[in-house]
């Protein structure tokens, strides 16, 4: 196998995708939230499809903050964790495993509410702001119909995992 | 004694669909408090490697008993929004255990409410996670809350 010139786009493509889906697949709370992550490159851009469980508020109706903290909790974690796999896999590390598909922990997240989450599909995108050894600080912005109208933001700092546990 | 309120704040928080989804409870309300617990689900662990839930799901929780605890506050009047929360995870919460929060109003103005809250698992003593919020709010104009 190499990494070089020589490797043709598919299998670039599937080997990028192979390793989101190894981060991203194996997480049962994803699945009962119905996140997904569409992948252009390294960018992703975190989706919440629209469920009825989902909702908090049925007379408006609105989103339940917590439905909104743990997708933007959830698009912060797979970023970061995102970020450190593509790094591995430009220095031509092949192996999922390798890769380290350990989550980082999550040692606080605040989120603001800018505006009511209506029924309808949520996308998000992180930015790791900073991201050192042990620490790393990330926010993550959400928005439903407009990328302009955030309807919400978080800060969130996480533990890295250590490479021997 | 349980207020009108309380028995509306017991229906209402158990309606959400949101909440029913995740299996929360009311155990208890007071005035500008409430503890909710949630019990332990395959479907919410975040980590497959050690099967503890989700980080997201404990914060669900947190501001679902801080918003019931905004709600049962006595000067204040029907629904609120999170304005902002922020929650501090201390430790893992043990898998299979079932998880409590309980939440107070600290302050009120008349626009704004500041609640804190924790939630812990089989030890009370030892948060999993606590968390400190700001709600709308609606103080009432001296009459009694029209549900």
């Amino acid at each position: 196998m190499s990494n070089g010139k020589n490797e043709s786009l598919q299998a670039i493509k599937e080997r990028r995708d192979t390793a989101l889906k190894a981060l991203i697949g194996r997480v049962p709370y994803l699945d009962f939230m119905g996140i997904s992550f569409d992948r252009r490159g390294d960018e992703l851009t975190a989706v919440m499809r629209f469920d009825d469980k989902l909702i908090g508020n049925p007379t408006l109706p609105a989103l339940h903050g917590g439905a909104t903290a743990s997708f933007l909790e959830t698009a912060a974690l797979i970023e970061l964790a995102w970020a450190r796999a593509w790094e591995a896999m430009e220095q031509g590390v092949q192996d999922p495993e390798e890769m380290a598909i350990r989550l980082p922990k999550t040692i606080d997240i605040t989120v603001d509410y800018l505006r009511s989450g209506l029924p309808r599909d949520c996308y998000a995108r992180a930015r790791v702001n900073r991201s050192g050894r042990r620490y790393a600080s990330v926010h993550v912005e959400a928005w439903q119909d407009n990328r302009s109208r955030l309807f919400a933001q978080a800060t969130g700092h996480f533990l890295m995992p250590s490479k021997d546990g | 004694m349980t207020t009108t309120k309380e028995k509306i704040a017991r229906q209402f928080t158990a309606a959400l669909p949101f909440c029913s989804a995740l299996g929360m409870r009311i155990d208890e309300t007071g005035p500008g408090m409430a503890a909710l617990s949630m019990p332990y689900d395959a479907k919410l662990v975040g980590n497959p490697d050690t099967g503890v839930v989700h980080g997201g799901a404990v914060s669900a929780l947190l501001d679902s008993c801080a918003g019931t605890a905004v709600f049962l506050h006595p000067d204040g009047v029907m629904p609120t929004a999170t304005i902002d929360l922020r929650v501090d995870y201390m430790r893992a919460a043990k898998p299979g255990e079932r998880i409590h929060a309980r939440a107070a109003v600290y302050h009120t103005t008349r626009t704004v409410a500041f609640v804190r809250a924790s939630a812990w698992d089989d030890d009370a003593d030892h948060p999993v996670a606590t968390a400190t919020g700001t709600f709308t709010f609606a103080q009432a104009q001296n009459e009694e809350v029209k549900p």
